[in-house]
């Protein structure tokens, strides 16, 4: 294939690739981004062209050891679900946006140790970049059939412009938003779909391999046992090798959780903390399935090119021995989109390292305080653009001065063996409060020097002068301090000899170095934080520890100068209103502190948010019991909170139920005063007539029969008296519960008839006809002389309101389930309708005494109701009759 | 010249007390039992003296009253409230209303007619 058209290919495959990131990036809230399979394809950003091509070269020479480099992130995936939901939490809270400010926020903060974190992973991701970048370099060259695989000048070199557009594309990307915590959507969619074609295309080769150049897996089985060195290949080679595997196994359980890219794209891209839960099966499968014919390509490589040295690469050539153009090109480009994706990730994380750990708190910061927001802005890309481009030069240089002597595998293992240098302090830090700063550094720096010893030196000094003979001989010519054998262990690989032995200086110099001397009150502060994260998940802002003076107006001024007036006026908007906190108040508390440095971690990053906080406030020194205090009681409010919270609603229910009592209590007490008024009244109308009466008595010259008359005025109006005093007695005994009643069982049909009886006399005066339809068999439950005092009440008002001669009583009795309904009708006046409903009322006529003037005491209905009631029977009057009255109570009946 | 009195009260049997008392001195007495058939005889009649009950069915003595004072025919009749009502604030709303006199119930016959014969001499 031609030069130009696989470089037509690839820039059309990198334009797409930037029209995905540019689709996906406008439509952030679509469910194609924000999604758990997303979340773990871009987590295969592990696999990266090592994997592509780099294990069948180990397969065809050291046998299925490749496995190891998957076995560790394999067993370290069920750990996630606990180990990394931790990181994750602990991460969102304290706006993490690398592994350079995690750990360095977890030794309280420390600038020194988030730049040597940053050193740590640039020493180790360079050279694996360049390792890409090499990857591109040699893949290009065999597919466009040019023999040299380094061109002679940079400029001649496709690889050159390959990584610039890399370059483009992270800077274009990756540096949308100032604040680095914030997921890159447009670049995770093109990782996840890159890890997708990686895995299709390296399937296919396997496929087009082992069923296509062969009958299967066990032709290539029983082809391969052929060749020589059968036997190594395909067994594990004794204890040595066990070590080796162990050691690797380690070194890539460690790279999953450390690695930049690794906690990119597992922390700072999480969306979602149940991604995990899909991640934990997902991801290994993923590996699984990429690995099944690694093995396989490897040994027919070894069979069908025998002669090849270059052993990476089988699965490039093989296609193109057989002459397969279009399967050449697809590996290609899967190859490719593992070289990318790689590149792309981890200069994404080293450029927000390298310039939130490094380049902005050591030496930048004076310019961004003077700045405003707008160039701040700019700046802090610009110097994450820089970053990244700068990182990807570096790493291109690195590639031309020294792959040439470095397979693919051997890069990535050093590689490894650097990064698991932050592990002692990583994951001990995470569990083991007593870790410190110091010791996290002591114990880094031990560990890389042990690792340039053991496994840079040599390399080096391979490159520079192959004679001077340390790797041979030691150094000063002890053999025990020969670097690829260390203390006389000679049975270990380079790496895993190098890794043994930084791991070891470095944990101990961790652990001895924290067991030596406490951190300072801000460490130990973090510590706790960190390690009782699961304690604190719910507190934010709130549980900040900080003690020290600050004012508001500093703060704000700090603010606006990285978020700008608007975001900057919002967020404190916000915050107040969220703790109640007025607009006036001067002096910053600790929430806010923590709340500003929050806020500006995002954009500038842990380490120049403190020094810039610190630039304006006064901290004092605060113990490690006054944190716990303030964390407990920052748990406590939050109980007592909710307690409140509970508490203020119930009392507020109460309160509305003390209000509507209240108000029954004021209508009741209104309903007293009227009623003693209408009492009042309805005592003196009698006395009023009697005594008028009984001074014109006095006249002497009246004559007799008006003198008659009012004596008989005086006498009916004494009898009114009495009755009305009578009633309101009865009335007031009833209500206050305080009669007896003398329930039995009788016959209804009795004590009608003796009701009835009573009035009678009245009623034929009045010429008024009282007709009573008979059941003889009703028994009911009741007092006879209460409901007999219901029934005289009840007849004596249809007496009253019917007229003479025309007037007609009817007395009627009705069985229901359980009760005895009596019902009195007449053919008189009838009730006015707006009066149906109070004429039960205990006090009701009172209210309607101005226009209406009861006849007789005017309680004869209320008593009734209380009769009835407490029969636990019920009296209403019937709306539905058109013409007079018809009143009905129940009483219940005899069982 | 004649003295004309509109009694005005729901209760038959004060009523009757009044006329007669009334009646003896010479007055010539009207009976309302409710506000309508008050403002009836009164503007018919044009008393110079109203007895007016405050309870009342239709409408009631408040009422009456206002109407008594929007009738010009009616500006010399003098508006005495007889009323059970009794306390100080039903006095001071009668009075504000308009009323020449409160006469609080039970009242003295011979009281009343010293007062009325008093205010209209």
């Amino acid at each position: 294939m031609s030069n130009y058209a696989l470089i037509l290919i690839i820039v059309a495959y990198l334009a797409f690739l930037f029209f995905l990131a540019y689709w996906a990036e406008r439509k952030h809230r679509g469910k194609l981004v924000n999604n758990p399979y997303i979340y773990v394809l871009s987590l295969a950003v592990y696999c990266t062209a090592w994997t592509y091509y780099g294990s069948v070269g180990i397969a065809s020479q050291s046998g299925i050891s490749f496995l190891t480099i998957y076995l560790g992130p394999v067993i370290a995936m069920p750990l996630w679900i606990v180990l990394m939901r931790k990181i994750i939490r602990i991460s969102k809270q304290h706006k993490i946006s690398s592994i350079a400010d995690f750990i360095s926020m977890r030794y309280g903060n420390n600038r020194p140790l988030g730049a040597l974190v940053t050193v740590t992973c640039l020493l180790a991701i360079i050279p694996y970049i360049s390792l890409q970048l090499k990857a591109v370099s040699e893949t290009f060259a065999l597919v466009s059939s040019n023999n040299s695989y380094i061109s002679s000048g940079i400029l001649d070199d496709s690889t050159f412009y390959i990584a610039l557009l890399i370059a483009i594309f992270v800077a274009f990307f990756g540096t949308q938003s100032t604040d680095a915590s914030l997921g890159k959507r447009g670049i995770m969619a093109t990782v996840a779909l890159e890890s997708i074609l990686k895995l299709v295309f390296f399937l296919a080769i396997g496929i087009f391999v082992v069923y296509f150049l062969f009958d299967g897996t066990t032709d290539v089985y029983q082809k391969a046992s052929l060749t020589e060195n059968f036997q190594k290949l395909s067994s594990f080679g004794g204890l040595e090798n066990g070590f080796n595997w162990m050691f690797t196994i380690f070194l890539s359980f460690f790279a999953i959780f450390l690695l930049p890219r690794q906690f990119h794209v597992a922390v700072v891209e999480n969306q979602n903390i149940n991604h995990l839960k899909k991640a934990i099966w997902l991801f290994p499968l993923y590996l699984l399935v990429f690995n099944v014919f690694v093995i396989f390509i490897a040994w027919a490589g070894n069979i069908k090119l025998p002669d090849t040295v270059n052993h990476d690469y089988y699965s490039l050539l093989l296609p193109i021995q057989e002459g397969n153009t279009f399967l050449t090109l697809l590996v290609f480009i899967g190859g490719f989109s593992a070289v990318i994706s790689m590149i792309v990730v981890s200069t994404l994380a080293l450029s927000t390292m390298v310039s939130n750990n490094v380049i902005i708190p050591y030496g930048f910061i004076k310019k961004l305080v003077e700045g405003n927001p707008e160039e701040n802005a700019k700046n802090i890309k610009n110097i994450r653009r820089i970053a990244i481009f700068i990182l990807i030069i570096v790493a291109y240089f690195f590639y031309i001065l020294f792959s040439n002597q470095l397979s693919l595998f051997s890069i990535g293992l050093i590689s490894f063996v650097i990064i698991a240098q932050l592990a002692p302090s990583f994951f001990l830090g995470l569990f083991w409060r007593r870790g410190t700063a110091k010791a996290a550094k002591a114990g880094m720096a031990v560990g890389i020097m042990v690792v340039i010893y053991t496994l840079l030196l040599p390399i080096v000094a391979d490159v520079i002068s192959p004679d001077l003979q340390i790797t041979d001989k030691g150094l000063f010519g002890f053999s025990w301090l020969r670097p690829t054998q260390l203390f006389g262990l000679e049975y270990l690989t380079p790496e895993s000899n190098a890794f043994l032995w930084s791991m070891s200086f470095n944990t101990i110099a961790f652990v001895g170095f924290s067991l030596m001397a406490k951190g300072n009150y801000r460490e130990r502060n973090y510590a706790e934080m960190f390690v009782h994260n699961e304690n604190y998940e719910n507190l934010q802002e709130g549980a900040f520890v900080w003690k020290g003076e600050a004012y508001v107006a500093d703060i704000r001024r700090l603010l606006n100068r990285f978020l700008g007036e608007t975001r900057t006026k919002r967020a404190l908007t916000i915050f107040n209103r969220k703790y109640n906190i007025s607009e006036q108040e001067e002096k910053a508390d600790a929430r806010l502190i923590n709340f500003s440095e929050k806020l500006l971690t995002g954009s500038i990053g842990s380490a120049s948010a403190k020094i810039l906080l610190a630039s304006v406030s006064k901290e004092k020194p605060i113990s490690l019991v006054e944190v716990l205090n303030i964390l407990e009681e920052n748990k406590e409010t939050k109980a007592t909170n909710k307690l409140l919270v509970e508490k203020s609603e119930e009392l507020s229910q109460m309160a509305s139920k003390l209000q509507l009592a209240n108000d029954e209590l004021l209508f009741q007490d209104k309903q007293k005063d009227e009623f003693l008024d209408t009492v009042a009244h309805e005592l003196k109308t009698p006395i009023t007539s009697i005594k008028a009466a009984s001074e014109i008595l006095e006249d002497d010259e009246m004559p007799s029969e008006l003198r008659q008359q009012f004596l008989k005025n005086i006498s009916k109006d004494t009898d009114r008296l009495a009755k009305l005093i009578h009633d309101i007695l009865d009335l007031e005994k009833l209500s206050s519960d305080r009669t007896e009643l003398k329930i039995r069982s009788g016959k209804i049909n009795k004590t009608i008839k003796k009701a009835i009886n009573g009035i009678e006399r009245i009623a034929e005066q009045r010429k008024v006809h009282v007709v009573f339809e008979e059941s003889d068999y009703l028994e009911g439950m009741y007092d006879e002389d209460r409901i007999l005092q219901v029934l005289t009440n009840l007849l004596s008002n249809s007496l009253k309101f019917t007229d003479e001669e025309k007037g007609m009583i009817k007395v009627l009795l009705e069985e229901k389930e359980k009760e005895i309904a009596v019902v009195v009708e007449d053919n008189g006046r009838g009730i006015p309708e707006e009066d149906h409903n109070y004429i039960f009322e205990k006090f009701y006529q009172s209210k309607n005494q101005n226009t209406k003037k009861p006849q007789g005491s005017g309680f004869g209905l209320a008593i009734c109701k209380q009769i009835v009631e407490s029969h636990n029977g019920s009296i209403w009057a019937d709306k539905t009759v058109t013409h007079g009255a018809r009143l009905v109570f129940t009483i219940p009946k005899t069982i | 010249m004649s003295r004309k009195i509109l009694i005005v009260d729901d209760e038959p049997n004060i009523v009757m007390s009044l006329e007669y008392a009334f009646k003896k001195k010479d007055f010539e007495v009207f009976i309302a039992r409710d506000g309508t058939e008050a403002l009836e005889i009164a503007g018919k009649e044009l008393p110079n003296i109203v007895l007016l009950d405050i309870m009342m069915p239709k409408i009631d003595g408040y009422e009456t009253l206002k109407q008594i004072r929007n009738n010009k025919d009616l500006n010399g009749t003098k508006v005495v409230f007889l009323s059970a009502k009794s306390k100080l604030a039903d006095v001071e709303k009668g009075l504000k209303l308009g009323a020449d006199s409160y006469v609080t119930k039970p009242f003295s016959v011979k009281k009343v007619i010293a007062e009325i014969e008093e205010m209209i001499a």
